[in-house]
């Protein structure tokens, strides 16, 4: 495979030579790698390996940690996001992020998709909200399940459904990239499978990077696939190399379910 | 690819285990079966033949059992990377082994139809031909238990000596039929058991190449093939 087919044209993010240091450790060690809107890109690798932390470097996240330091560069669309004229809130409406645990605002369902667009005055009046969050809705597969039922509170959904409600809730202040920190290992089978079959819609409208611990979910709806080990990016390729001929022994093992 | 990690989940590596053990059981009945089979022809051995025949529902066993075992493991174990590549490689591998043990059995067959009395001097040179098939086989599942891509590139490579083989006896036996008008019924059965020992050769090819793709990920180059009777039969017509 020669390098060029992995380029990515027209990258939506860039990180080069990242390091992040949690105080003295240092959990990221000099990763380069870049995420477009048309290929999801999947990170796997042990617990541990840092691909958590490498996501959440990538909308700032590891800001809130006071003994966390990022070192390197990450850009979005060639601004870098680390640079002091970043806003950091403007930076995360623009790289969303969904999370492990569904944890929809204890509000309705209406005003959990309401609030990004309102806090971020993107609305003109009542019916441009009401119109921005049906979109919403209807993008993260969930508009006809709630349509009859957005004063309802969000916390009142199944998981499946507050999983597909914190996406609704990410998209609703149009994103260009979404994170998704293991957005399904507390979702049942069947909401698991909704979720990748919205991950697979949502492909070519946002760039999405998905940090799984389920390989076969990464092979599932990835076409990019990274994986991490000790802190390094060991290998990124295609997801069908990756998952059928990977070059790296390392990658191989974790695959294979011979690691460790 | 020597497997020196083993798998998390134990189970895992005694499946795996247990499919190299059966393809490789599958591997030396077969082989044994040309060898028997040859044996039975050459000396006129009809009971060794009936029995080669008899043995051959040992080997569609095998073969249905490492499917079946195959088809569990992929279900079960959803093996990825290299473990996944041996999967289709053993369920590939052991179609072709089932072939090679049809063809022993359809030489086993033949040695009823001929007459022990008469000898035919193109016996010997088939002999010489299974020696090489029946190593060939020999080696290419050897390959494959020991995930030895260079064994099975040797492999594809000597194949072509069983075509040269193949291209001689074809001529030996066409000359013979001339001169020996009476004989051509026997002749004709020993062209067919040559053409079997050449597809043989083919077919250990094909696992070596399996072997390949399994241990590497890549295909092997397309092997120089040697010239046969019948690839000039189009020109000539």
């Amino acid at each position: 495979m020669t390098h060029d087919e992995l380029t990515i044209a027209n990258p939506k993010m860039k990180a080069e030579g990242v390091d992040v240091f949690y105080g003295a450790k240092q959990a990221i060690n000099n990763v380069s790698i870049d995420v477009g809107t048309d290929l999801v890109t999947a990170f796997i690798g042990p617990s541990g390996c840092g691909k958590s932390t490498f996501l959440r470097s990538l909308n700032r996240m590891n800001d809130t940690l006071a003994s966390a330091r990022v070192t390197g560069k990450i850009t979005l669309e060639g601004e870098d996001i680390y640079a002091p004229s970043m806003d950091v809130v403007q930076l995360r409406a623009r790289v969303g992020m969904v999370f492990q645990k569904p944890n929809p605002f204890p509000k309705s369902v209406y005003d959990n998709v309401a609030y990004g667009p309102r806090i971020h005055g993107l609305a003109a009046g009542k019916a441009d909200l009401d119109l921005i969050v049906e979109r919403a809705l209807v993008r993260a597969g969930l508009w006809d399940e709630v349509k009859d039922r957005l004063g309802e509170s969000g916390t009142a959904l199944s998981g499946g459904q507050q999983q597909r409600l914190c996406i609704a809730r990410a998209i609703a202040v149009n994103p260009e990239v979404i994170l998704m920190d293991e957005p399904c290992s507390a979702l049942d089978p069947i909401a698991t499978a909704k979720i990748e079959d919205l991950i697979h819609e949502l492909r070519g409208k946002y760039a999405i990077v998905i940090v799984t611990h389920n390989m076969q979910q990464a092979a599932r709806v990835s076409q990019r696939t990274a994986f991490f080990h000790l802190g390094t990016l060991v290998e990124y390729g295609k997801t069908a190399d990756i998952f059928t001929n990977p070059k790296q022994d390392r990658t191989k093992d974790y695959i294979t379910g011979r690691y460790g | 690819m020597a497997i020196i990690n083993e798998h998390t989940v134990k189970a895992f590596d005694a499946d795996l285990n247990r499919l190299r053990g059966l393809i490789s059981e599958m591997g030396g009945r077969a082989e044994q079966a040309l060898i028997q089979a040859m044996s039975a022809l050459a000396n006129g051995d009809r009971p060794l033949a009936a029995e080669v025949v008899e043995g051959d529902k040992a080997i569609d066993a095998l073969e249905t059992e490492v499917e079946r075992l195959a088809v569990q493991t992929i279900a079960l174990r959803a093996p990825m990377a290299d473990d996944l590549r041996e999967m289709i490689a053993a369920l590939k591998i052991v179609s072709v082994v089932e072939r090679i043990g049809d063809y022993a059995k359809n030489i086993a067959k033949r040695v009823a139809l001929m007459d022990p009395a008469r000898s035919i001097e193109a016996i010997p040179l088939l002999t010489s031909m299974s020696s090489l098939v029946a190593e060939l086989i020999h080696d290419a599942l050897d390959s494959f238990a020991a995930r030895d891509t260079e064994l099975a590139l040797r492999v594809t490579v000597r194949d072509k000596t069983v075509d040269d083989f193949y291209n001689s006896i074809f001529r030996t036996l066409v000359t013979f039929m001339m001169e020996n008008p009476r004989h051509i019924t026997e002749s004709a059965h020993l062209l067919f058991v040559a053409k079997n020992l050449e597809r043989m050769g083919d077919h250990a090819t094909n696992i070596a190449e399996m072997v390949y793709y399994a241990v590497t990920g890549e295909r092997m180059e397309e092997r120089e093939r040697g010239e046969q009777p019948e690839d000039g039969a189009a020109e000539q017509e």
